[in-house]
């Protein structure tokens, strides 16, 4: 069941549906009732997205359906900007190789745009790390309202590996953007965040999943968001502990701010531990603004719209300032500070 | 300075303040003291604009303008400024962003220029400086992790930097050790002028051997029952609060 073999059979069936679990808050099959012909070639300029300016190798990919393979060897960073717009309604259907060698660093810097009325676009990542090796991961989703959107990246990790993601969302009609790291301990670090600033109608599902394989593996989890209106946002972290997997140490945060009683919110963290000694936690918490925070700073002067937006744009740098690749921390920084406007 | 008259508030349906008058005038500090649960909290909260707080009658003002019919940032902004028993935390938010986030919107409501960067990380080291506060510590997010103490000292310093024309102390010395004590006293006490009114509310007498009142007032069952000079703090310390149990 996917997105991909939906658009690659035509069949609506292949769609996941609520009935799937993974699926049940992000429910396609009910949602199309036809899937889109494969888009027509674009004959506008291509836009370049946000972060073509800070690459060695700026990618974009427009009304895309070919595969694309990026290789690096170097051990002095090499930055890709990979950017997928889909900008008339119709299908799109990419994917995308990445190999980062033994002691290569890569820093991936992913963004994705769409304006056309009802497209349906799936990008298919496969990324590997060689010992030793880096990535860093930043993914700026700017979907368009009435796009429906899924992409799935499918991380494998050698020992000693270190794969570092944020993904920043503000939704589509229907998003989900999917990670699934395949994690081998043997000091491989793995560091997901995110973060979700929904607003309207939109909706947006960041759904992980670690498998930690082998001894002395780390991950560290960091999720936050914020909904208003009707806008849904959903959860799903799941960090397995296989057998054997001993001294793994896993830490998973989500937090969420509601700011209207019609948005939701849907949180699943799991944590499925089948070794003994182990270091794992998890936190979820889901709720309004403080308000005696609130208080507080009007209390000193600052009127309520200021302090409203000063504590959410607070709590959303937490996710914000832990990019480490600086120029996309500024533009990231700029995306937030855009959509927290009020 | 300030005027309160015939005060009532109730919270969640129930009469806390039952006809409170009080008046304390510009260069004055005026203490209030009372058992617990007497409203004394109740009155900072009512005269600051906190929801939840209703008032069912009388009036408060400020230099005569009606207190009670403006936002509490309005408040703020007219030079009310309450030192919270409890201060709140602020992730996220470095202390000396919160502080001239602060100060500008109150200059902004006042039709005052903002303070440009420079002259006010001056003025913010400075003021530091003379409450033994780190400087480093203040660009850390506001009260996060900080000790109790720290937190009181944070306020005055807030204070310091705001320089509001009335000031609430609540139980500004629960927490503090006696060194702390001294210092946060002596912010206060810097704060004193001809134009600037305070009341200064405790539980206890001990605050007031560091910030001397004009004034005295026992507030019990929501109601001043009695007001004398800094006398009747004393002998409160040796009475207790028995002979007002009535009025509660």
């Amino acid at each position: 069941m996917s997105l991909a073999a939906a658009l690659r059979t035509g069949d609506l069936a292949q769609l996941p549906s609520r009935r799937d679990e993974d699926w049940r808050w992000t429910d396609l099959r009910g949602l199309l009732r036809v899937l889109p012909p494969p888009s027509e070639p674009y004959d506008g300029e291509a836009p370049a997205g946000p972060f073509a300016a800070l690459a060695d190798l700026p990618i974009h990919l427009v009304n895309a359906s070919s595969p694309i393979v990026i290789r690096t060897a170097q051990a002095a960073p090499y930055v890709v900007a990979l950017h997928l717009a889909a900008l008339e309604g119709g299908s799109h259907a990419a994917e995308a190789r990445i190999e980062v060698a033994d002691g290569a660093h890569l820093i991936l810097l992913e963004s994705y745009e769409g304006d056309g009325a009802g497209y349906v676009a799936n990008l298919d990542l496969k990324i590997s790390l060689g010992a030793g090796a880096r990535c860093e991961r930043i993914v700026l989703a700017a979907d368009g309202a009435d796009g429906v959107s899924v992409s799935i990246a499918d991380v494998v990790l050698s020992p000693g590996a270190d794969f570092t993601q944020t993904v920043l969302t503000d939704g589509a009609r229907r998003q989900r953007i999917e990670t699934r790291v395949t994690h081998p301990g043997a000091g491989a670090t793995v560091r997901l965040d995110g973060a979700y600033l929904l607003d309207a109608q939109r909706h947006a599902d960041l759904t992980t999943v670690v498998d930690h394989k082998g001894v002395d593996g780390t991950t560290a989890q960091l999720t936050k968001g914020v909904v208003r209106d009707q806008a849904r946002a959903v959860f799903q972290g799941r960090i397995v502990v296989e057998t054997g997997a001993d001294r793994t140490d896993a830490r998973m945060r989500h937090q969420a701010l509601v700011l209207s009683d019609r948005a939701e919110v849907d949180a699943k963290p799991e944590l499925l531990i089948h070794a003994d000694d182990v270091q794992c936690a998890h936190g979820n918490t889901v709720g309004a603004l403080d308000e005696e925070a609130m208080f507080y700073m009007r209390q000193r002067g600052i009127p309520e719209a200021e302090a409203r937006a000063l504590l959410i744009s607070a709590f959303v740098g937490e996710v914000i300032d832990r990019i480490a690749f600086e120029p996309a921390r500024e533009i990231a920084q700029a995306w937030a500070a855009d959509r927290l406007r009020t | 300075m300030l005027h309160i008259e015939n005060l009532r508030a109730e919270v969640d349906g129930k009469e806390i303040l039952k006809g409170l008058s009080l008046d304390v005038p510009a260069g004055e500090v005026h203490a209030i003291m009372g058992p617990n649960g007497a409203g004394k909290s109740t009155l900072s909260y009512v005269l600051t604009g906190r929801s939840g707080y209703e008032v069912t009658g009388g009036s408060a003002s400020l230099d005569g303008e009606d207190l009670l019919a403006l936002e509490p940032n309005e408040r703020a902004a007219r030079g009310v400024f309450l030192s919270f028993q409890y201060p709140l935390e602020i992730p996220g938010v470095p202390a000396l962003t919160f502080i001239r986030t602060a100060l500008n919107a109150q200059r902004r409501a006042r039709g005052e220029a903002e303070v440009a960067a420079p002259a006010f990380l001056k003025l913010a080291k400075e003021k530091s400086a003379a409450l033994k506060i780190d400087f480093e510590m203040l660009k850390r997010p506001l009260n996060v992790g900080f000790s109790g103490g720290e937190k009181k000292r944070m306020e005055i310093l807030q204070m310091a930097m705001l320089s509001p024309r009335f000031l609430i102390l609540d139980e500004t010395d629960s927490g503090l050790d006696i060194d702390a004590l001294k210092i946060v006293s002596e912010g206060v006490n810097a704060l004193r002028g001809p134009d600037r009114g305070m009341l200064v509310i405790t539980h206890y007498q001990r605050l007031l051997d560091y910030i001397k009142p004009d004034r005295v007032h026992v507030l019990a069952g929501g109601r001043i029952v009695e007001s004398g000079g800094p006398e009747l703090a004393l002998e409160l310390e040796r009475a207790g609060y028995d002979k007002y149990a009535r009025a509660a």
